[in-house]
């Protein structure tokens, strides 16, 4: 039972990504994105960083890599798949999720704690919320504001594919409390399958005790145990 | 600028003949200030860079210190012995990146962060923490302001991309650095014993083999532009002499360093920086007492037609020269590949003297350890610096408290740190904002429990989990990978780090200033319960020709070190830039320190007051003052005079270490150091929307005085931290109360606001450039 921490070059949550599963006592191991996915793979973590140092378009490079193509079909079949932060441009830019990361409303990077409101709770990413719960977990990103066409986002919402929503301490959606300008306050979405997520926020970065604010993100990385 | 008459005299004499034009060229850029510190190396010879944690001192990339065990993490370094240390180690430097930000503020700082994270690596160590120390002419004018956000950017983009965390520093504002603003950049990095690497050739025979970026022309000269004063047009005329950073190649290069290092392929390692491909494998030989044979035809290039000289001289980013053995040349052309990263053997190690072809004809032919250290040194007159006289100003107590409060040297920084990934490597316990930043070295955590008898007291195992100390294990080796089963029930050591210098306190007093600038970052750590245990210093002056300039320089120097060595705090590194002189006239001397510390464990009291415990708590002043306004920035806001402060008579190191076991203290709800602004600032800093301050002083200079060594602390036990300061005294300053209102009373005047006034006020950097 080992979860494959994908590494591009210029990723660089790969090793906070295996720490914090590993703290979990879920196994995770580094993968070099040119040796391709392992035999065998119990879920898979493409972790922030600056992919192709951002070139062209966040995550655009990397979409384009061999092995995202294991990826998509790996997540088809229903293999857990996390994108984190770049992870997650990665995941827009592959189509394994709806929408797209662009540039902050602010035009700068931005490093800071967030609070996200639990949307569902009935998937292996949040099995370990209630709906409706609020959740601290830090931001890091540069370009991070969720971007979708009216019908693409009508069928998300319809859908359900909404996972977390930037708030307020007391859980209340507001502009004031969207820190990127993310259509919808959205910071992260599941793909076709509940087995796939992509987040702008870090749960690695919320998990372990003796580093970390808060652990609030812990229950995200279980979904891999 | 080229090489001038009297050092093109030596080198003829040296040579018996004319140098050819690469030569000259080679001789210009090492042998300027910027490479050769021909103005200040007379007067460095002033720090004690000694101590039993120093595995490496100053002359190698970066220094090299052993990490105390977590239950010596504590004591003093001068009560430590020698087994107190482990075999974790973290390396420590510091580079300015000066004229190039002044001329490409995002891009002279970005190659700034670049140069400092390459020396980190060159020592085998992978990169773990950036502090950067920024200064800039007067925040009220345009041109500083768009240095400031363009510098900032540029480490932002920087170290963001290559994922070091950018976990503190300093930015301060002064008119002085209108013309020359100040990029100071220190990195920490992570290694052990094992992997150690130095930058001393070993082995005639073996390779020298470069890895990384192609060579272009960029960066033509940086190391003698670096080394004169920034004329008018610099802005214009001095572009081609800064280089353009690609951080993406520099985290391929940190990835590749790491692989070749698993693999134990580098014998010795030198990053190319100042005066390019010449100045680092001339280096690398000269350090080992060796030669090189360099065909410089060999190195890969970015651009057609380059003539020998620019090949040597160019500072193109993002390349590391290794010495390999042959055996191993193979496998590292393949590691570079793997990587995406060009790769050139260009030479060999050699008994002889440092050679370059191009061609096939013999360009340079130099003894390398003269080319490297042979450059006489300047012996320059010092006019020492006046003493300021007192002229207090007389300002109402609420316009005085608003604008020092508000001004944007003391202000909150969060516009800043925002922009800087403080939290990527999940080490960051303490992040910026608070007087230090503590990184999390679980590396050598040991199970170690000082006060509990039933502990099974073996330390020896715990560091099982030090084998892969840069956790850069690839699936390869992943068995030894396992940190977290071994640190789970033990304590780590608890890196904590501050940087900065404030120009207000050298420019009043050069000598005291700088004193005080060693003490108040040790304070700094103190307040959060760590002892100093090695620093690294970025002195930078004006033109040193100028006597007054010189004097203050020099008294900077030696204010520093006797400080450092009064705290026993060996001073293990450092860079010297020297011409921040314009137009606008020098820069104040500006002795940047960053000092790193340790504890046991990663717990702090926060620099925030408590509500919780507010009616069963009580604020205490810990430290005595100096009694005098003198570079405070009351003055500065003011605009008055006065002599410094003095510093506390007690024996410094004794000093903090009182104050970090007061800080410890199981009392200890919230601490934090008075600075900048004084006690007024410290206490704004404090209160929050839900836990205020109600504080008498008797006046102004209570109020707004600098004199570091001080905390301000929030004990339920008061009588407890008296005792524990014993001879450093303890004052009380009021009661905590639960309305996040700050009362201040000073004398027979009162101010009294909200937190929210406070970080309203505070809040002027992003207020004025968003």
């Amino acid at each position: 039972m080992t979860v494959t921490v994908l590494q591009f070059g210029g990723s660089n949550c790969d090793r906070d990504a295996v720490r914090a599963l590993e703290h979990l006592g879920i196994d995770a191991e580094r993968r070099w994105h040119a040796d391709g996915l392992p035999a065998e793979t119990d879920g898979i973590v493409i972790p922030g960083g600056f992919s192709y140092g951002d070139y062209l378009r966040a995550g655009a490079m990397a979409a384009r890599a061999p092995v995202m193509e294991e990826v998509r079909a790996a997540a088809a079949d229903g293999t857990p798949v996390l994108g984190v932060c770049n992870g997650a441009q990665i995941g827009a830019e592959s189509g394994l999720v709806a929408g797209a990361f662009t540039t902050n409303e602010s035009a700068r990077f931005q490093c800071e704690p967030v609070h996200l409101r639990v949307e569902r709770a009935d998937t292996p990413w949040t099995a370990a919320y209630d709906e409706g719960d609020v959740i601290e977990v830090p931001i890091a990103h540069g370009e991070g504001r969720f971007e979708i066409d009216a019908a693409a986002s009508e069928a998300l919402e319809a859908d359900d594919r909404i996972l977390f929503r930037y708030c307020d301490a007391d859980g209340a959606v507001t502009d004031a409390a969207n820190p990127n300008g993310s259509t919808g306050n959205v910071a992260g979405i599941l793909g076709e399958r509940e087995t796939t997520a992509v987040l702008m926020p870090h749960p690695e970065r919320a998990t372990l005790p003796d580093v970390a604010a808060s652990t609030d993100g812990e229950g995200i990385l279980r979904a891999f145990a | 600028m080229s090489l001038s008459d009297a050092d093109a005299e030596l080198v003829r004499e040296e040579l018996g003949r004319d140098p050819t034009p690469a030569e000259a060229a080679l001789f210009e850029n090492l042998w300027s200030e910027h490479c050769a510190y021909r103005s200040s190396r007379p007067l460095l010879g002033a720090f004690e860079s000694e101590g039993d944690a120093v595995v490496i001192g100053p002359g190698d990339d970066a220094a090299v210190l052993a990490l105390p065990t977590p239950a010596a993490a504590e004591t003093p370094a001068g009560e430590r012995d020698d087994d107190d240390y482990g075999d974790v180690y973290v390396t420590f430097g510091v580079e300015s990146h000066n004229h190039p930000s002044y001329v490409d503020p995002f891009d002279g700082a970005a190659t700034g962060v670049g140069g400092i994270v390459r020396d980190t690596m060159s020592m085998g160590a992978y990169p773990i923490a950036l502090l950067d120390s920024l200064y800039f002419g007067s925040f009220d004018r345009d041109h500083a302001k768009y240095l400031f956000e363009g510098v900032v950017e540029g480490i932002s983009h920087y170290g963001n991309c290559i994922g070091v965390p950018t976990v503190g520093g300093s930015v301060a504002f002064h008119e002085g650095y209108e013309g020359n603003p100040l990029v100071n950049v220190a990195c920490v990095g992570l290694t052990n014993e094992e992997r150690l690497v130095t930058a001393t050739a070993r082995e005639p025979g073996n390779a020298l083999v470069l890895v990384g970026n192609a060579t272009g022309r960029d960066g033509l000269g940086g190391a003698s532009f670096a080394s004169e004063d920034l004329a008018e047009d610099a802005e214009t005329e001095d572009r081609p002499a800064v280089q353009v950073g690609d951080p993406y190649a520099e985290k391929l290069l940190i990835e590749c360093n790491e692989a070749l290092l698993d693999e134990d392929l580098v014998v010795s390692a030198r990053d190319l920086g100042a005066a390019g491909l010449g100045g680092a494998s001339s280096e690398l030989v000269a350090k080992g007492g060796l030669g090189a044979e360099i065909e410089l035809d060999r190195v890969h290039q970015r651009e057609p037609n380059m003539s020998p000289l620019e090949i040597l001289l160019a500072e193109s980013q993002e390349r590391m020269c290794y010495e390999v053995a042959p055996e191993d040349v193979d496998r590292v052309r393949e590691l570079a590949d793997r990587f995406d990263l060009g790769c050139s053997v260009i030479g060999e190690v050699t008994e002889g003297t440092y050679t370059c072809t191009f061609e096939g004809e013999t360009v340079v032919d130099v003894d390398a350890e003269y080319l490297a250290d042979g450059a006489p040194m300047n012996d320059l007159d010092a006019a020492p610096p006046e003493t300021p006289a007192r002229d207090l100003p007389e300002a109402d107590l609420e316009t005085a408290f608003e604008a020092v409060v508000g001004a944007p040297s003391t202000a909150s920084k969060r516009w800043v740190y925002r922009q800087y990934d403080h939290e990527v490597g999940t080490r960051t316990a303490l992040t910026p904002g608070d007087d230090a930043a503590i990184m999390a070295i679980d590396e050598a955590a040991a199970v170690d429990a000082p006060d509990d008898d039933t502990a099974t007291g073996a330390t020896d195992d715990a560091t099982g989990a030090t084998d892969d100390a840069t956790g850069a294990t690839d699936d390869a080796t992943g068995a030894t990978d396992d940190t977290t089963g071994a640190t789970d029930d033990a304590i780590g050591v608890g890196l904590a780090l501050s940087a900065g210098a404030n120009p207000n306190w050298t420019e009043a007093a050069p000598y005291d200033g700088a004193r005080a600038v060693a003490l108040e970052n040790a304070t700094n750590l103190a307040a959060k319960g760590a002892v100093p245990l090695a620093a690294v210093d970025c002195l930078n002056g004006g033109n040193p020709e100028k006597p007054d300039v010189y004097g203050g320089f020099t008294a900077i120097v030696d204010g520093l070190a006797e400080m450092c060595a009064d705290l026993e705090t060996p001073v293990v590194g450092g860079n010297v830039s020297l011409y921040n002189d314009s137009v606008e006239g020098p820069i104040p001397p500006t002795p940047t320190l960053a000092l790193l510390g340790t504890k046991r464990g990663y717990d702090a009291p926060p620099a925030a007051l408590d509500a919780a415990v507010a009616d069963e708590s009580e604020l205490l002043l810990v430290g005595s003052g100096g009694d005098a306004l003198g570079g405070s920035e009351y003055l500065a806001r003011t605009d008055g005079t006065d002599r410094f402060p003095a510093l506390p008579d007690s024996d410094p190191a004794d000093l903090i270490d009182t104050l970090a076991r007061v800080a410890r203290h199981e009392s200890t709800v919230a601490a934090h150091d008075v600075s900048d602004g004084g006690l007024a600032v410290a206490l704004a800093e404090l209160v929050t929307d839900a836990a205020g301050a109600d504080v008498e002083l008797p006046d102004r200079i209570a109020a707004f005085e600098e004199t570091p060594g001080r905390l301000v602390v929030q004990t339920t036990d008061p009588e407890a931290v008296a005792e524990l300061a014993g001879d450093v005294p303890t004052y009380s300053l009021g009661a905590v109360t639960a309305d996040g209102r700050l009362r201040l009373t000073v004398g027979d005047e009162r101010v009294a606001t909200t937190a929210a006034e406070i970080r309203e006020r505070r809040d002027v950097l992003e207020r004025e450039i968003a």
